[in-house]
Parts: structure tokens; C-alpha cells; sequence
């Protein structure tokens, strides 16, 4: 079912924890709420849930009106970050929990509970702990459980609050490509949480970056990491190197090197400062072209099969840096202390007015 | 416990590397001694010896005077009084501690600090005063004596009033023992109840209360303990009618005040037991609670 998110507004105290937010979640997606910490994020699921009141706006599950109802009629399957499994029951007990406290006209059968738990603990691929307590599983295994728990009742929309937030790393990384998977199985309508840039990349079909309670820009995790809409987005989705750039008439200089930015096509004599990501340079050990950015090279470093170079230059405040293959680097025959010539392959030039309100915040 | 005990005594002998670094950390064997002595001599001092002279008491003139002033009509209606209040005031008190703790523990309101200071009055204020209070309030003389007596309702010197002051002395009890409980539990299991469809009070029977399971077993215990035994205040609102408004704590004074000591040793006897019965239900729990703690 599609979600319909419509000026939703949600004040604590003074603090202002979501600002007027509306979203449109289509049916069958997994979309990805990516934000820094405090961002709001919780608080929108939450109210999505319904275990949190807006103070103003709807909720819309496939244009029904969400927003009064209570929590346990809404039909959600809901993940919390910390499992919330109930410790008292056996995983079997846990999952079959949503089906047996159905009033009796809609509870299945002994039998049939018995069947779809089962089910579902194969799904999660952990039919073999039925008669485990929580305590006795790890973390990654209990959040597979609370899934099951969470679609025993097959809900209509599935929502993950920092499903694997609490795991280590390798763990993390293998369950949301189960999770990525399952979602092509099953495909319930999906929200899911996270701070972590590249897990709502990987995973999901749509990114809505929110910052301060406000969206900040949703599409797809291409268009969103390519096309960043503002300086706090692009900040956001990964390393990025600033550039000083003046526009002027459709044209940003950086030093010698003109860049075309026909959306600034009526600036004059701007301040500007071009966002261009490490693997976006292509550094020279020559100035061919005549018109690269002059840098000298102040560390090279090899991880893995790439290398990072860190590079300065008078037209950025901090030290470039740029990435390359291992392959290219060689061709290039670098040594620390050298110069070297940088040329952007791609950049976003915002104006220093586009800058301030973003960063900070207000 | 055994475990440090049995390797201490070990020391003297393996003086290697690991038997000097636990001399550092450990008291010399004197030390634990004599506060493990002295433990033993004050409980046995204040509690063994005790009980011992109330058994003694109670059964050295034999089973059949014993038996006759344990069923003599005052003792039988002492007996069944307190009985009557305990059923009373418990369940009384397992709803009121169950409702307040899960009000400061579940929800944030202000006032919240105040409200759990004022759970622990009846424990501050001295019982004899809480019986004082209540006169004033409810008795014939009191605020609302006139009323009371207009509407025929009698609480001083009857059974509600007995009721009243236990009830309010024994309070703190339960909600003491769930608040803590609760707040640690925190909101997400039933959070995860309800988004599964569960009821409000589905998920409170279902996911709630399993979770303070013990803890509520505890302060029933504790509460039942203290309504039995509770004399102050009840010794001033009861009025003391014997055969009528004595309790057990109340009848064995007066047995004891007309010299009647082998019946009221007698009595005491059997308060005695319900104690006894009570700390071994509590010492069951306790086990109960460590086993399973383990295991889920
Ligand atoms: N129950 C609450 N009471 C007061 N402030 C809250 C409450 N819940 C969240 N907040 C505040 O709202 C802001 C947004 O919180 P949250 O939605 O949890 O952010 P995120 O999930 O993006 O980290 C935070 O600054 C947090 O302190
Ligand atoms: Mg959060």
C-alpha cells in the first residue's frame, strides 16, 4: 500500500522534531529515511506507526486516512532499532504473538498459527531457534526475528527504525542485502531508518534525505547521489572537496579553469564554491590544456586496490582529495611533494547565498 | 562466595604468584571471620533467640493448652479479622502499585519527582500519627464524623478503619518494587505489542505484567507481611473490642497486658508462622527469579 505523508508537523517542548513534512511513498518500495542523528527521522516513523500523535497534518496508507486511528488497528509491522523482542517468550511465542492475540472470529487455528510461524522462521532462515529465548540469540538473529514478528500479521506497510544500528559492521552489511532480497520477495511496502549513507544507497528503491525535521531532497539513490540538491545533501552522501569559484553570466572560474554552469546563467561576479567528490578529479602530472588547477601532492595513500591522494591547493581551504585506480596512479608516476594539475570530470557549483542557510540550519 | 573462600584457605600453602596477588585483594582471614561471627551473633541474638522464646513459650505448657487458646473465640476472631484485612488490603494495594508505577514509569508528565516522594509517605510518618489522622478525619469527633454518622457508616472503630490504616501503611510496597522495574523495562516491548495488533490491556496482561512477574510477586509478599504485623495505627482507629475489632498483633498485647502469657506466646506463635511461610515463599521467589533470570 502507498504511503501518503502529508504536512506532518511534530514540536517537543520548543524543539521542533519535524517540520512540516510530506512525502509520497509509492506502493511496493523500500525507501530509505537518511539522515544525521537528531534529524527527525524517528519521530516521522513513529508517527507513520501511529505511536506518536502528530501535532498537525494526515497519514494516508492507500488514500485512507490513517490519522486517528490507534497503532494496533493501522496494520504496521514495526522494527525497532533495539529488537524489542518480548524476553519472556520462546522465538516461536514471539513470532506467533500478533496471530494469537487476534479476538477468536480472526484468529487462525493452533494448527494454522503453528504452520505460518514455521513459515516464517525458514523465511528469516532461522526455523531452527522455535524454542530459543531472545536472550540466547545474537543480535543479528533477533532482528531477523522481530522481521518475522513484525510480518506474522502481514501488515500492510513494514517500518525499520535502524534495523541493523545496533550491529557490527560485516553483520550489518550482510543483512540489509538479505533484507534488499527478501523486500524483492515479499514486496511490502517499506520504510526504513538509517544514518548510514551507503546502507540507504545499497538497499533501497528511494532515498528521502531529511535534515533539522525537513526533507532535503528524495529519488532514487542515483539521482540523489549524482543530482544532490543542496550543499548539505552532497555533503551528506560522502566525501566532498570545495572548491572557491566565482560565477559569473553562466560561467564559474576555479583559478584558470572555466566550468559551464547555466543555472547560475544570470549571476554577476558571484562567490561560489564547486562540490566535486574524490573520484570526480582527474589529476595530470602535466598542464596540457593549460588552464588545470595548480596543486601540489602532500600524501598518497593506498587502500586496497585504490589510491587516495591528498593534495593542496590555493583555491580550497583544506586538503584535496582525490581517487583513482592503482592502475592509473602508476601511469602517473607521482611522488609526495610533487605538482600535479587537477581537472573536475563532474561538479555542482552552489553560490555562497545558496550555502549559508543550509549549513546552517535555520 | 564458596569459591573465594575455599582458595583463600589455599594461600597458605601454594606461595606462588597467584595466591600473593590475591592476598592484595582480599581481607586477611581474621577479618572475615570475625564479621562473618559477628553477622551470625547478632542474628542469632535478635531473630533466632526470639523466635525460639516464643516457641517455647507457646508449647512448653503442652499441644492442648496451645490448641485451647488459639481456638478460644477472641484468638479465633483475631485471627479471622486479620485474614480479612490482609485479603482486603492486598489486592487493594497490587492495583493502586501496579497503576502508579505504570503512570511514572510509562508516562512523562509534571509532578512526576513529587508524586514518587509522596508514594513513600506512609513509610516516613510514624503509625501511630497515621492512626491520629484518620480519627480526626473519620472518627465521631472528626471532619467528617457528622457525615459519616448521618449516612450510618461507621469507620473508627470498625473494620474500615482497620482496613483504611493498613492499607495506607502497607502503599508503598508494590509500587516500590515495580517502579524501578518498569522504568528499566522502558516503553518498546509494548510498543511492539501494540503495533502488532495487540489491545491496550491485551498487551498489559500479555507483555507487562510477565515482565514485573517477580517483582509484583515480591511486594505482594512484602505487603502481606507488614498488613499481619501492623499494630500503631491500627491499635488507635480498632478501638480494641476484643472479639471484634482486634487483630492478631493487637490481641496478643492484651493477652499479654492481663498476664496471659502462654496464650499470647500462643498466638504469637502462629503470626509467627505466617512470617515464617512468608519468607520462605520470598526465598522461593528469589530462586525462582535467579533460575530463570539465566535462562530467559
Ligand atoms: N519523546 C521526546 N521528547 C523530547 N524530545 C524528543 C523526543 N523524541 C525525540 N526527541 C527529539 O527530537 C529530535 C529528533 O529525534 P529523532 O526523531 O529520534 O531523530 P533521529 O531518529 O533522526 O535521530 C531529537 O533532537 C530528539 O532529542
Ligand atoms: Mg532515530
Amino acid at each position: 500500500m502507498s504511503i501518503r505523508v502529508d504536512r506532518i508537523n511534530k514540536r517537543f517542548n520548543d524543539f521542533i522534531a519535524v517540520d512540516n513534512v510530506s512525502l509520497d511513498l509509492p506502493e511496493g518500495q523500500l525507501t530509505a529515511l537518511l539522515g544525521p542523528s537528531g534529524s527527525g527521522k524517528t519521530t516521522l516513523l513513529r508517527i507513520i506507526a501511529g505511536l506518536e500523535q502528530a501535532d498537525s497534518g494526515h497519514i494516508e496508507f492507500h488514500g485512507q486516512d490513517q490519522t486517528h486511528e490507534h497503532v494496533s488497528d493501522r496494520g504496521v509491522g514495526f522494527v525497532f532499532q533495539h529488537y524489542a523482542l518480548f524476553k519472556h517468550m520462546t522465538v516461536f511465542e514471539n513470532v506467533a504473538y500478533g496471530l494469537t492475540v487476534k479476538p477468536r472470529r480472526e484468529r487462525p487455528s493452533k494448527e494454522a498459527i503453528r504452520k505460518k510461524v514455521m513459515n516464517l522462521l525458514e523465511l528469516v532462515q532461522l526455523d531452527w531457534t522455535a524454542h530459543r529465548y531472545p536472550a540466547q540469540l545474537s543480535g543479528g538473529q533477533r532482528q531477523r526475528i522481530a522481521l518475522a514478528r513484525a510480518l506474522a500479521v502481514e501488515p500492510k506497510v513494514l517500518l525499520l527504525d535502524e534495523p541493523f544500528g545496533a550491529l557490527d559492521a560485516k553483520v550489518r552489511a550482510e543483512l540489509r542485502r538479505w533484507l534488499r532480497r527478501l523486500h524483492d520477495e515479499i514486496h511490502v511496502t517499506s520504510v526504513f531508518v538509517t544514518h548510514d549513507q551507503e546502507e540507504a544507497l545499497e538497499v533501497s528503491d528511494r532515498v528521502v534525505v531529511m535534515n533539522n525535521g525537513r526533507v532535503e531532497q528524495e529519488g532514487t539513490p542515483e539521482e540523489v547521489y549524482d543530482h544532490p540538491a543542496n550543499p548539505f545533501v552532497y555533503r551528506f552522501l560522502g566525501n566532498v572537496n570545495l572548491f572557491h569559484a566565482r560565477v559569473h553570466e553562466g560561467t564559474a572560474t576555479i583559478g584558470d579553469l572555466s566550468v559551464p554552469v547555466p543555472e547560475h546563467h544570470d549571476s554577476q561576479e558571484q562567490d561560489a564554491l564547486a562540490y566535486i567528490r574524490p573520484h570526480e578529479i582527474e589529476v595530470l602530472a602535466s598542464n596540457e590544456s593549460g588552464d588545470a588547477i595548480h596543486a601540489i601532492v602532500k600524501s598518497i595513500l593506498v587502500i586496497g586496490p585504490s589510491v587516495r591522494l591528498e593534495l593542496q591547493t590555493e583555491h580550497s581551504k583544506e586538503l584535496i582529495q582525490a581517487e583513482m585506480s592503482k592502475h592509473q596512479f602508476r601511469g602517473l608516476g607521482l611522488l609526495q611533494g610533487d605538482e600535479a594539475w587537477l581537472r573536475p570530470m563532474q561538479s555542482k557549483v552552489f553560490l555562497q547565498e545558496d550555502e549559508a542557510p543550509a549549513v546552517s540550519g535555520s | 562466595m564458596s569459591e573465594l573462600n575455599t582458595s583463600a584457605q589455599a594461600t597458605p600453602v601454594q606461595l606462588n604468584r597467584a595466591a600473593e596477588w590475591q592476598r592484595a585483594t582480599e581481607e586477611p582471614e581474621w577479618v572475615r571471620r570475625s564479621l562473618i561471627g559477628i553477622a551470625l551473633a547478632f542474628l542469632s541474638a535478635f531473630l533466632i533467640l526470639p523466635l525460639l522464646v516464643v516457641l517455647v513459650g507457646a508449647f512448653e505448657q503442652g499441644l492442648g493448652v496451645w490448641y485451647a487458646a488459639v481456638t478460644e473465640p477472641d484468638a479465633r476472631s483475631a485471627i479471622r479479622l486479620t485474614l480479612l484485612v490482609v485479603a482486603i488490603v492486598v489486592p487493594i494495594n497490587v492495583v493502586f502499585g501496579v497503576t502508579v508505577a505504570w503512570a511514572v514509569a510509562k508516562f512523562e508528565f509534571h509532578g512526576k519527582p513529587f508524586l514518587i516522594s509522596l508514594i513513600d509517605m506512609p513509610f516516613a510518618i510514624s503509625p501511630v500519627v497515621v492512626g491520629l489522622i484518620f480519627v480526626i478525619l473519620f472518627g465521631s469527633q472528626g471532619w467528617l464524623g457528622n457525615w459519616l454518622s448521618a449516612h450510618d457508616l461507621q469507620i473508627i472503630f470498625a473494620v474500615p478503619g482497620i482496613v483504611v490504616v493498613i492499607a495506607f501503611g502497607t502503599m508503598p510496597f508494590i509500587a516500590r518494587e515495580l517502579i524501578p522495574l518498569m522504568q528499566e523495562q522502558g516503553k518498546q516491548e509494548e510498543e511492539a505489542s501494540l503495533t502488532l495488533g495487540a489491545s491496550g490491556l491485551k498487551t498489559f496482561w500479555y507483555v507487562t505484567l510477565p515482565n514485573v512477574k517477580w517483582g509484583l510477586i515480591y511486594g505482594i509478599i512484602l505487603c502481606n507481611a507488614r498488613a499481619m504485623g501492623e499494630f500503631g495505627a491500627v491499635a488507635i482507629v480498632s478501638g480494641r473490642i476484643r472479639g471484634e475489632t482486634n487483630t492478631m498483633p493487637l490481641h496478643i498485647e492484651v493477652l499479654y497486658n492481663e498476664y496471659m502469657f502462654t496464650a499470647a506466646f500462643a498466638v504469637s506463635s502462629i503470626l509467627t508462622g505466617l512470617a515464617l511461610v512468608t519468607i520462605a515463599i520470598k526465598s522461593t521467589v528469589e530462586w525462582l527469579e535467579q533460575r530463570t533470570g539465566v535462562t530467559a
